[in-house]
């Protein structure tokens, strides 16, 4: 049958969330003849939407339900309604994203063997591993064109990135590049060449960075095989005596309440909702909520250990022009606990706009050691840190019973304490970003604090034993088979590299995984 | 607000004549704030004009940058000249210039030096009013497209092909 499916056709996957993780999986079961009905939350924006505008995009796109937050996180003090920058529309976060691609290093999928016990973190290996994944990897880095992977070449470096390259060089960094990015360095895949217009957080307006948005959800859409319902938030999954799930609660554009039944169902709205929609749906026979009983539905929240050093000079940068992140020092990447911590971290060029950097740059400041920095605005460089953190199991996801969403739904609260070796690696790496820049001749720097989250990991984690996680190997929940989970919430650990290309790559091997055991009748 | 021209038809010699000096470059009148420096008049509806001109100082010593002008400070904050907030604003400027009197000033505006109304305001910073006040500028101020030349930051750019051709490795300092 092909779609539109109806509400009562239980021979349907059902995939929330169209994102990295649920949009790609979307696709590649739908490339495999798998009937396929994906509910997202948010609208349908496509690169001529798009707008050049830090806050009139955000409009556009930011999730902007209300969330609460707790914990020493300076995110709960400077912005506690919006814990994370995240996107709701179809494509997900896919759509904001910077397209910095990088596989984890071998040793971050055995985190606890690697590092042995840190205190108070609740490390675990994952139960895959490197030459596991590296298929699965190089399938990920053809779909999205990842440069400097496949032959394909790197971008040209920017103003930012040459000011950055010289200061790492400078210090005797020896793994400097422009990264490897899902940015077209030329034309590919349909899609353009980057024109350096400097907006990729708002949307690529050319489509020269991969998104969902404009490449698996078509694509996928085109088989006949995939309906994308957009404007449908989940509510609850649903299921039988047995402990199967059965389909999905969800309310349409209307805001009416539909149920659509399935076969299997995926859940992928990242970090914050996947966890909420899995305890939103306990019911008498899950009174902790589904796939919950390790306990750990929502635990061992993680969003990499970030922060930004910012740098004026006496003369013009002009950061903002050319893509957003523009390249990458990946010396401090490797695990050597010499330096005061475990694991490790990237530094990449970012730069903000000037509305978004007096957001950013030091919430809640004001005065002339304010204002004085953004008069140097056009003499400004800046890079990001991203680094490993640990998981914790007080790091969570809960419900906040007191706080309700537009659908009567209590809403989530992030608790999120730092880890004394987030600190450690933080202060570390601030270090490193200012004597980059203090090496070119910098007249100020600026160690900058954490931005709402962009990384949202580990709410949902792989794990081995079924006693420490909720998931499988397969991102199969361990009480229910056919529940998944196909979002960065199934991570173990997060490892130093951002995390999409990796979630892709776990979306494609998920959908081979599906459609195999689908075909065998096991599922 | 009615920028660069006379509210009610009045000649800018009129207006100053009608109004009252305020603080080194105001003029207030009865419905009007007039920028005598920059050559600017706004009419206020729900805000007395000396509150008005009171909020637009204190917005420049919250975010000061020599380079813009009054007139950007004065267009951040005159979303609060509706029925609505008047009564919280008024009630702010009041306890503004109450602290400044604390302080042997006149009031908040006829405070001089920059130094001393950035005392008066720290010791108002912990407060829903201050708050209120700054929170809004960081929209209010930096995302007003006509200010962004001053720092220069270009904006929008998708619409001139991107810097691929303008200039976004043109870096010639390194
Ligand atoms: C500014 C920014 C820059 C970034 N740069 C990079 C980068 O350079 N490299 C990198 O690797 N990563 C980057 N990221 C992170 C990356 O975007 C995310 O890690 C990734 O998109 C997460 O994928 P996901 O599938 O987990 O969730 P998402 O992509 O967020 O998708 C989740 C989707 O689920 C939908 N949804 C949620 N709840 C429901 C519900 N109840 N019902 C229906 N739909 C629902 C949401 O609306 C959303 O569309 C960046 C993120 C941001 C914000
Ligand atoms: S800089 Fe390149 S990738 Fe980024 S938005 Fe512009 S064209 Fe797209």
């Amino acid at each position: 049958m092909a779609a539109p499916f109806d509400l009562n056709d239980d021979s349907v996957v059902v995939i929330i969330g169209t994102g990295a993780g649920g949009g790609v999986l979307a696709n590649e079961l739908a490339q495999k003849g798998v009937s396929v009905v994906a509910l997202e939350a948010g609208g349908r924006y496509l690169p001529e939407d798009y707008i050049n505008d830090e806050w009139e995009s955000f409009g556009q796109l930011a999730w902007l339900d209300p969330r609460t937050t707790s914990g020493d996180w300076r995110v709960a003090k400077d912005f506690s309604g919006l814990p994370a920058w995240i996107v709701k529309a179809v494509g997900g976060t896919t759509v904001h994203w910077a397209g910095a691609s990088i596989r984890f290093q071998e040793h971050e999928w055995k985190a606890k063997t690697t590092y042995g016990d840190v205190a108070g973190a609740n490390l675990l290996d994952w139960p895959i591993d490197a030459a596991e994944m590296a298929p699965w990897y190089e399938k990920a880095e053809t779909k999205l064109g990842v440069t400097r992977t496949g032959g394909r070449a790197g971008l040209p470096g920017s103003n930012n990135y040459k000011v950055f390259e010289a200061g790492a060089r400078a210090l005797g960094y020896k793994e400097v590049h422009t990264g490897r990015m899902a940015i077209n360095s030329a034309d590919y895949d349909d899609r353009m060449a980057c024109q350096q217009t400097g907006f990729c957080f708002q949307g690529c307006k050319w489509g020269a960075k991969w998104s969902a948005a404009y490449t698996d959800i078509p694509r996928g859409e085109a088989t006949g095989n995939l309906e994308v319902r957009e404007r449908a938030h989940v509510a609850r999954i649903l299921h039988d005596a047995s402990g199967k799930v059965t389909g999905v609660e969800y309310f349409d554009k209307d805001g009416t309440l539909q149920m659509q039944k399935a076969r299997i169902v995926c859940v992928a709205g990242n970090s914050f909702e996947s966890p909420r929609l899995l305890l939103n749906s306990a019911s008498s026979m899950f009174p902790d909520g589904l796939a919950n009983s390790s306990g750990q539905v929502g635990r061992n929240y993680m969003r990499h250990t970030t922060g930004s050093v910012y740098a004026v000079f006496d003369k013009p940068v002009r950061m903002w022009r050319g893509t957003t992140m523009a390249g990458i020092v990946q010396d401090e990447a490797r695990h050597d606990p010499s330096r005061g911590f475990v694991g490790g971290y990237e530094l990449e060029t970012l730069s903000l706009g000037l509305p978004f950097m007096a957001a950013f740059l030091d919430p809640g400041a004001w005065g002339r050691e304010f204002t004085s920095a953004l008069d140097g605005y056009e003499n400004m460089a800046g890079m990001w840190i991203v680094g490993e953190d640990m998981p914790q199991e007080t790091n969570r996801v809960t419900l906040n019973h007191e706080v309700k969403d537009q659908y009567g739904l209590p809403v989530v609260d992030v608790h999120f304490d730092d880890h004394p070796n987030d600190v450690a690696m933080r202060n570390h790496a601030y270090r490193q970003g200012v004597a980059i820049y203090e090496a070119v001749g910098a007249t100020r720097t600026f160690p900058t604090p954490p931005y709402p989250s962009t990384h949202n990991l580990g709410t949902n984690r792989m794990s081995e034993n079924p006693r420490d996680g909720v998931v499988n190997k397969w991102g199969q929940a361990h009480d229910i088979a056919n529940l998944f989970v196909s979002d960065g919430s199934q991570f173990t650990t997060g490892a130093a590299e951002n995390p999409t290309l990796t979630i892709v790559a776990l979306a494609i091997r998920q959908a081979d995984h599906i459609a195999r055991e689908m075909g065998k009748g096991a599922l | 607000m009615s920028q660069h021209q006379s509210p009610r038809g009045l000649t800018r010699r009129e207006l100053l004549k009608s109004g009252v000096a305020a603080g080194a470059a105001f003029v207030v009148g009865s419905g009007f704030v007039l920028h005598s420096r920059e050559a600017w008049a706004m009419e206020t509806k729900a805000l007395a004009p000396a509150t008005m001109a009171t909020l637009i100082q204190m917005a420049r010593d919250i975010y000061p940058h020599d380079r813009v002008p009054d007139q950007y400070y004065a267009i951040a904050v005159k979303g609060y000249d509706t029925s609505e907030a008047a009564p919280a604003i008024e009630a702010g400027v009041a306890a503004l210039d109450a602290a400044a009197q604390g302080m042997g000033h006149a009031s908040y505006l006829a405070t001089p030096w920059e130094r001393d109304r950035v005392d008066i305001l720290r010791s108002m910073e912990g407060g829903p009013f201050f708050q209120t006040i700054r929170g809004g500028l960081v929209t209010g101020l930096y995302n007003n497209k006509e200010v962004w030349p001053i720092f220069g930051y270009e904006g929008e750019s998708y619409s001139e092909g991107g810097y691929i051709n303008r200039g976004f490795d043109d870096i010639s300092w390194l």
